[in-house]
């Protein structure tokens, strides 16, 4: 027997992709002023990388009496604590806002509360950020942020024209935005990992968007008469089947973490997840659509000969 | 789409050396050992994954500022002092101290004997290598005034965090047997990363006591209120059991009223004499191990070298029948009445201490005084536990992930599925075997990185797939399909992966630990990426071509 494949994307698609753009550019535009709003207002929920304090996770034997650990630990006068399930009815996350009394004053809080819970409880792990150490990992991840984005735009412009490195870095500054516009509507804990994510998904974004602009390259060389708009059409809708399939294996796999990796890793799991949805949609209606806004040379002619060579295109 | 017999041959051995290395992951411990010498071990796992604690310290600046204030001011006067020169008040000024020589004649010979205590101090890579003074001396009329510089309380730093180093890890090789890292961080900063255990307040214990132990004998005139300015030549220091209370009180109220460390110290409970003293650090030190006196409280026994015992000998003959304070990091341990000298060499801090204590307190002296003063920066512990549970739910998510991965790249494409899936699977044993070969450590982060690479790595595949299938469709023969597929789609591959790479790069410079795993693993997965899409997919596509010489391209 001999395995028939089926293809998930029909031949020869036709989707008016820059005509959908137009909508793609008002949604983008909105959502990107939503998150800003959000950002603005709500703020990130910024873990103890960014704020100092402290996070201890524990098990208990029985279910926990979230309740009952509030107020336990609320009268204890170490400022703001705050209490959650972390995955399981068993398992509580305790966090504990950064001291006044620097970094001793941390070490004293985890003993008070090691001494309220007792020795019943598992302390599955404890992490204590000082104030020092917190600023400067804000400062770092402001840093590695900028620094790829920069990265990005001279790789590209190196590769390909500037329009299409402005086109990528608009993208990617949407994702970013949206990204951060989601975390802080939803109060997803804001760490150093989450940081981790974002340059993830800005590396998949642009990952997207580089197959998709060396097609409209390719295609740019090859139908020289072609309006701007039809050939972006018509690059978008042949790698169409590679966009949808790789996305989809990718979302497979981080699903797949999402489901069985535990609960330390969700939320950096998660924020991959939305980034590829993102990233995917970015790259179709961002990033091309911008190479229409900004116009790009047609005459690809006097590219180097020996580039051409290399891609050896028929 | 040829391949010459070596370079098959290679491919293979390449494949087959992946699947060996990575072996020893799914082996028994025993197993791991015996293959160990080979060169063949399983992954390093990272602290969120084996449990243990991760440990940031950081030298105290201030504290080491105020220790050279009050060394620099006693050094001023006995200079002065040993020099006859008289002189009206030292006073401290910022970092520094400031002292008014009382008569213009001896100016410049002040000047000369307090340009000896300008300290300097062997360059380092940070100043050039050149010579650095510890202080700089300035005059004013008829006074002088030292400052500590900024460079040079920098080399000051960086020997002191040298030296710490391998006094940390003398201690905490006193815990047990794990090989823990301790690694400097930055300028001022040591990092301690010690898997496996469960508890970190001993840890703690032993890392931040300093370790200077000194013997002072107690002055004639004692403090009768609080907050009294010591008379000239004696300090006052808070004993044990009232400093221990006071800070007790103090974490229980945990409250910005609550009185400081430091002031907590400036209740002095005891004046001590600050010219008779022996001074004792690790180096004089031969021994000091916990033991119980004949009372059967714990205290700990000591032992002097030969120099050690000479100076101590000499300070208990001169004093006999006077009390003596053993202070500890700026505590009065205990304070007994000298009987008799004691010329043995032998001693015993006694004190009000637990077992636990003494024990911590012997590892401490052994491994020597600590050059600085540390904070602790960063925690981060893990329990065991959840490292173990985070190892299991990390491989079942791969291989779900995996599966997933697999049939859905069977569905579309059938038989060349299939060899998208063999270079997968491929992939994934030469990514395990490159982080086992290397010692890379994996971190849970870094889990994500893998599955995140087998989403990724298929990409390659489909990028060549369909190429083959367009070029196919525009009317090419299968063959030069194939051939010319491949060799279009492998710049974009190339493209795809580098911006990937640059994130990885970035990721890796600025990260710490975990994250650090995340970059590598999602490195070395892109680069067994394009190993697998380059030659392994193309070697098993060119072989099945070779053999089946397909008419049709049935994607």
């Amino acid at each position: 027997m001999r395995w028939k494949p089926i293809r998930f994307v029909p031949d020869g698609t036709k989707l008016p992709f820059m005509r959908w753009s137009r909508f793609g550019f008002f949604l983008s535009g909105i959502l990107c002023a939503l998150s800003i709003w959000l950002f603005a207002t709500q703020g990130l929920n910024y873990g103890i990388d960014f704020k100092g304090g402290t996070v201890v996770t524990i098990r208990t034997p029985a279910p926990a009496d979230i309740d009952g650990l509030r107020s336990q630990l609320g009268a204890l006068g170490l400022g703001d604590v705050e209490i959650q399930e972390y995955g399981s009815p068993n398992d509580v996350l305790i966090r504990l806002e950064a001291q006044a009394g620097g970094e001793e004053a941390e070490r004293a809080a985890v003993a008070k509360v090691k001494e309220t819970l007792g020795t019943t409880v598992e302390y599955r792990s404890v992490e204590v950020v000082g104030p020092k150490v917190s600023g400067e990992l804000t400062e770092e991840a402001i840093l590695a942020v900028v620094v790829s984005i920069f990265g990005v735009l001279a790789y590209l412009w190196f590769r390909f024209e500037w329009q299409f490195a402005l086109g990528g870095v608009i993208s990617l500054l949407h994702d970013t935005l949206l990204s951060i516009g989601l975390f802080s509507l939803i109060g997803l804990e804001f760490n150093l990992t989450i940081i981790a994510a974002i340059l993830t998904i800005i590396g998949y974004s642009l990952n997207d968007t580089v197959v998709i602009f060396d097609r409209i390259r390719e295609f740019l060389r090859k139908y020289k008469a072609m309006p701007l708009a039809s050939l972006l059409d018509f690059s978008l809708n042949s790698v169409l089947p590679r966009t949808l399939l790789t996305s989809v294996c990718t979302l497979i796999s981080l699903f797949s973490l999402y489901i069985f990796g535990g609960e330390v890793i969700r939320g950096f799991t998660f924020a991959m997840i939305w980034g590829v949805f993102v990233g995917t949609y970015s790259s179709i209606f961002v990033a091309a659509p911008v190479l229409i806004l900004l116009g790009t040379k047609r005459d690809w002619t006097t590219d180097s000969a020996s580039r051409q060579a290399a891609d050896a295109r028929p | 789409m040829h391949f010459s017999r070596w370079k098959t041959i290679a491919i293979f051995v390449v494949v087959a050396l992946a699947a060996l290395f990575s072996l020893p992951n799914v082996l028994t411990p025993d197993q791991q050992r015996a293959l160990a010498p080979y060169g063949i071990r399983p992954m390093t796992l990272g602290l969120d994954l084996q449990g243990g604690v991760n440990v940031l310290l950081e030298v105290d600046r201030k504290d080491m500022t105020a220790q050279l204030q009050q060394q620099l001011a006693s050094d001023v006067r006995s200079v002065l002092r040993d020099a006859k020169i008289g002189y009206g008040g030292i006073q401290r000024v910022g970092t520094g101290v400031t002292v008014k020589i009382t008569k213009p004649e001896d100016f410049e010979r002040a000047k000369t004997s307090l340009s000896g205590l300008l300290q300097p101090l062997q360059g380092n890579l940070l100043t050039g290598g050149a010579t650095v003074n510890l202080y700089a001396l300035t005059e004013e009329q008829g006074s002088f005034t030292f400052a500590v510089r900024d460079d040079g309380l920098n080399t000051r730093i960086g020997s002191a965090i040298r030296q710490s180093l391998t006094i940390f890890a003398k201690r905490i090789n006193g815990l047990g047997t794990t090989e823990p890292v301790i690694q400097q961080q930055g300028t001022d900063r040591i990092v301690i990363q010690y898997p496996g255990l469960k508890d970190t307040k001993q840890l703690l214990d032993i890392i931040s006591g300093t370790g200077k132990l000194s013997f002072q004998i107690v002055c004639e005139d004692q403090p009768t209120a609080a907050n009294q300015n010591p008379p000239q030549d004696c300090v006052g220091y808070p004993n044990k059991d009232d400093f221990d209370r006071l800070l007790a009180e103090k974490k229980a109220a945990n409250s910005a009223a609550a009185p400081t460390e430091d002031e907590i110290r400036k209740l002095p409970q005891m004046w001590v004499q600050t010219g008779t003293r022996a001074t004792v650090d690790g180096a004089d030190l031969t021994d000091a191990q916990p033991s119980f006196d004949q009372n059967n409280r714990p205290v700990v026994t000591f032992r002097f070298n030969q120099k050690g015992a000479v100076r101590f000998g000499k300070l208990t003959a001169e004093n006999v029948n006077k009390p003596f304070a053993i202070v500890l990091d700026g505590v009065v341990q205990s304070a007994p009445v000298i009987n008799e000298p004691i010329l043995g060499g032998s001693g015993q801090i006694s004190g009000n201490f637990t077992v636990e204590e003494t024990g911590n307190l012997s590892i401490i002296l052994r491994s020597g005084a600590l050059p600085a003063r540390f904070v602790v920066a960063e925690e981060r512990t893990v329990g065991p536990s959840l490292g173990t549970e985070s190892v299991k739910a990390g491989f079942i998510a791969c291989m779900v992930g995996l599966v997933g991965v697999m049939i859905f790249m069977f569905i579309p494409y059938g038989f060349l599925g299939l060899v998208a899936n063999i270079a997968l699977l491929s992939n994934l044993l030469m990514l395990v075997a490159l982080m086992s070969f290397f010692g890379f450590t994996l971190t849970l982060p870094g889990i994500a990185g893998i599955l995140l690479t087998l989403g990724m790595a298929v990409d390659s595949n489909v990028l060549i797939y369909e190429r083959i299938r367009e070029e196919w469709k525009n009317g090419r023969s299968a063959m030069s399909a194939i051939d010319v597929g491949f060799k279009s789609a492998l710049g974009t591959v190339l493209d795809a992966n580098i911006t990937t790479l640059i994130a990885a790069v970035v990721l890796f410079g600025i990260g710490s630990g975990p994250i650090r795993g995340f970059a590598v693993t999602l490195a070395i997965g892109i680069f067994t990426t394009m190993f697998t899409a380059f030659t392994l997919t193309r070697l098993v596509v060119a072989l099945w071509v070779h053999y089946r010489r397909p008419k049709e391209i049935n994607l």
